[in-house]
């Protein structure tokens, strides 16, 4: 039993850091109607620059723990933004009303810019870093010598993601950005009619997606202790995974399919064997699809002729 | 994006107007680069990370980036506003016309002609091979994505059953290359409607998630089934193809000692050109004789409108699941033929960047035409060992020119679909003027 609350917690923490990268694949989608290929690599690119930042405020002699990770969080999320920005300026903006292949495509080439960019920018090797937040609680000593931990960390992934999805939830929910995202995903001609930049509030989406990859990039760096340059990849296929678990274009659906997966991959790699939890994961979602095409809190898809 | 109104009067171009342009680029390149660029970190020799500042490689990208983007801007006003229609010359469009009916009939000859007039030259066949490989995945994977229309991330997964099927067969029984090419091709086809029938319900961007999915999971099991597969290390000791049994070898029994001929390594590079291009040609030749069958016109159908086709009494099941298995098959085929003329495969061979490529020929070559996925493959693959010398610079690079050839072509080289039904006279439509289905 103490081993599965252990699971559970570990899952939940990787879910999370899932579900952060899966709603900016589900926001683009929601608007866009694409998928973005490049958005797992600029969840690499955040980890990168939260890295770099950190490191430069630690030879600054810097060593309140809580400022340094605050200065990284800023910073990370700010240039990685730009990053989502830059990337939809260049690659998708001129391809808006091309046919539905063209972005997807254009997308691919991007990721694989964005890779190969940091592998010949920061080298190919993995980057390891010491454990930056340490210590934790022991929840619950077992019989067996088994100790139910959380680690600070742990709180720490759990509790960002939860005030971000707060935050985000309301930014779309109650303001005026929020209100011209919902009207793009509703009908953009119909939008751009009546006063909503389009442009600007596509670029936005992707702006906030950038951002939370960036959160997304900085936890795992803090959770893990290293980044390389092809760790977009997977976690991108993972998220995005996730984003169709719950249903694309639904937020709490991203948050959910992300905290399942998190769940799949570590109960799975607990109980049974780690070679194959991708498999459990990729064979989950397809299973999920035949029973529910549209995922689990998606809007079934009207057919119109 | 749109140019000033200034450039509509006038050819001259707003000087501040573009440097305004420009410094906000640099301005922006300098944020994203300051740190990726001008800081850059490594584990130190005691195993914990150190970093040292490039500031000389930062200014020297910000200034790229300042003059890229006030060329970019002269181009574009030298061009004119995107969109305009350029009135091409009755001459010229002739020229252009004879060209283009004249293009694959010649590159067909020369195709044949490539081991005769490049003999002595192991690179150019070796490469000519590897085109031709990527022309038959690409043409195998016209069938699902641009004739039946259905998003296909997880293509390579077939190549790999084909390759594995192969190389195992051939290794633990003994087969011969020209038995197991049918099965795999068999295999394959298996694993395509075994792939198509969860995927039958869902649409566009859900299948194409579902087939990526269904690509990794194939690369995964092959990595981790160690006692099968190998794993990591991969099959080793596939054997060669043979003529009719007689083996391309050195020995007494080879091919060289039979016909009398001095042996040499070529004629083994050559017989595997010609395999590639008759299997190449088999799939060219199937797909087009299948587009005139019911079932290929069922799913172009398909791909206009799913809908439609249901109300027409399509049966779009056995549709879907025929484009996913023939395709598949000829994917299958490829494996095979990939696993003979490497000798040696792994799973590192079939990662989705494979599937990205091939997709990218596909959809390059401009959706359902033959000869754009030729001349597709023949660009990106042939571009691509062009700049082999870029070393790490080279993925980069290809990544830039996908974006940049998207933007510049989005509809793909050829983009033009020639429709396969017509009453009167054969009119080509511009698939510009073609509503895309979402399959």
């Amino acid at each position: 039993m103490d081993y599965f609350a252990q699971q559970l917690i570990n899952g939940l923490v990787l879910g999370s850091i899932y579900g952060l990268i899966a709603i900016g694949y589900t926001m683009v989608y929601g608007i866009v109607g694409m998928i973005n290929f490049a958005h797992g690599d600029i969840f690499m690119i955040g980890g990168f620059i939260a890295l770099i930042t950190f490191l430069i405020l630690v030879s600054f002699g810097l060593t309140a723990i809580p400022l340094i990770l605050l200065i990284v969080l800023l910073v990370s999320m700010a240039i990685t933004a730009l990053y989502g920005w830059t990337v939809e300026r260049i690659a998708y903006r001129p391809l808006r009303h091309s046919f539905r292949l063209a972005p997807m495509l254009s997308a691919i080439g991007m990721s694989f810019v964005l890779t190969n960019f940091s592998q010949v920018a920061q080298g190919a090797r993995v980057k390891p870093v010491p454990p930056i937040v340490t210590g934790g609680y022991t929840l619950h000593e077992g019989a067996g010598g088994f100790a139910v931990q959380l680690s600070n960390i742990q709180i720490i992934v759990v509790i960002t993601t939860i005030v971000l999805l707060a935050l985000f939830t309301w930014l779309v929910s109650s303001t005026r950005l929020g209100r011209d995202m919902r009207a793009c995903e509703q009908d953009q001609t119909m939008a751009s009619l009546l006063g909503v930049d389009v442009d600007r509030t596509i670029s936005m989406t992707f702006v906030i997606g950038a951002a939370l990859a960036a959160v997304a990039g900085m936890m795992y760096l803090l959770y893990y202790g290293l980044v390389d340059f092809f760790m977009g990849f997977v976690a991108g296929i993972k998220a995005f995974t996730a984003a169709v678990l719950g249903g694309i274009g639904s937020l709490p659906g991203a948050m959910l399919g992300g905290l399942l997966i998190g769940l799949i991959e570590t109960l799975w790699s607990a109980y049974f064997s780690v070679e194959y939890k991708d498999v459990a994961a990729f064979s989950i979602l397809i299973v999920v699809l035949i029973f529910l095409p549209t995922g689990l809190l998606g809007r079934p898809e009207v057919e119109k002729v | 994006m749109s140019a000033p109104p200034a450039a509509q009067t006038s050819r001259a171009p707003g000087a501040a107007f573009i440097l305004k342009k420009a410094l906000i680029s640099a301005l922006v390149a300098l944020v994203l680069f300051s740190l990726m660029i001008g800081v850059r970190t490594e584990a130190g020799p005691e195993g914990h990370l150190i970093y040292w500042t490039r500031f000389g490689d930062l200014a020297a990208m910000v200034a790229t980036v300042f003059g890229g983007s006030i060329v970019i801007e002269l181009l574009r006003q030298w061009w004119g506003p995107v969109g305009t229609i350029r009135v091409v010359p009755p001459a010229v469009q002739g020229t252009l016309s004879l060209a283009g009916r004249l293009i694959a009939p010649v590159l067909l000859v020369f195709t044949f002609l490539v081991p005769v007039i490049f003999y002595n030259e192991r690179y150019i066949l070796d490469l000519g091979i590897l085109v031709l490989t990527y022309v038959m995945l690409g043409w195998g994977l016209n069938v699902v994505v641009g004739l039946a229309g259905l998003l296909d991330l997880g293509y390579v997964a077939f190549y790999a059953v084909g390759a594995y099927s192969y190389a195992l067969l051939a290794t633990n029984f003994g087969l011969s290359f020209w038995i197991c090419l049918p099965l795999a091709g068999i295999l394959a086809a298996f694993w395509g409607v075994l792939l198509g029938f969860p995927v039958l319900r869902l649409r566009g961007d859900y299948l194409a998630i579902v087939t990526l999915a269904f690509g990794e999971i194939i690369r995964l099991i092959l990595l981790n089934w160690q006692s099968l597969t190998g794993g990591p290390n991969g099959v080793t000791g596939i054997p060669r193809p043979t003529l009719f049994g007689i083996p391309l070898s050195a020995g007494d029994d080879g091919l060289a000692a039979i016909l009398g001929i001095e042996y040499s390594p070529t004629h083994r590079i050559v017989f595997l050109f010609y395999i590639i291009l008759a299997l190449a040609l088999l799939t060219n030749w199937v797909t087009i004789r299948l587009r005139r069958l019911p079932i290929g016109r069922a799913w172009e159908a398909l791909r206009e409108d799913e809908v439609a086709c249901r109300a027409l009494g399509i049966n779009t099941t056995t549709t879907k699941l025929t484009a996913f298995a023939t395709g598949a098959m000829f994917g299958g085929f490829a494996g095979a033929f990939f696993a003979t003329r490497q000798g040696f495969i792994s799973p590192e061979s079939f990662t989705f960047h494979e599937s990205a490529l091939v997709l990218a020929i596909v959809v390059l070559g401009g959706m359902g035409s033959q000869l754009g996925v030729a001349l597709a493959a023949l660009a990106m693959i042939g571009g691509f060992e062009l700049f082999r010398g870029l070393d790490q610079y080279r993925m980069l690079v290809f990544g830039m020119a996908m974006v940049l050839l998207m933007i510049w072509r989005p509809r793909g080289l050829i983009g033009h679909r020639a429709p396969t039904v017509f009453l009167k006279h054969n009119q080509a439509i511009s698939s510009d003027l073609v509503k895309e289905g979402h399959g």
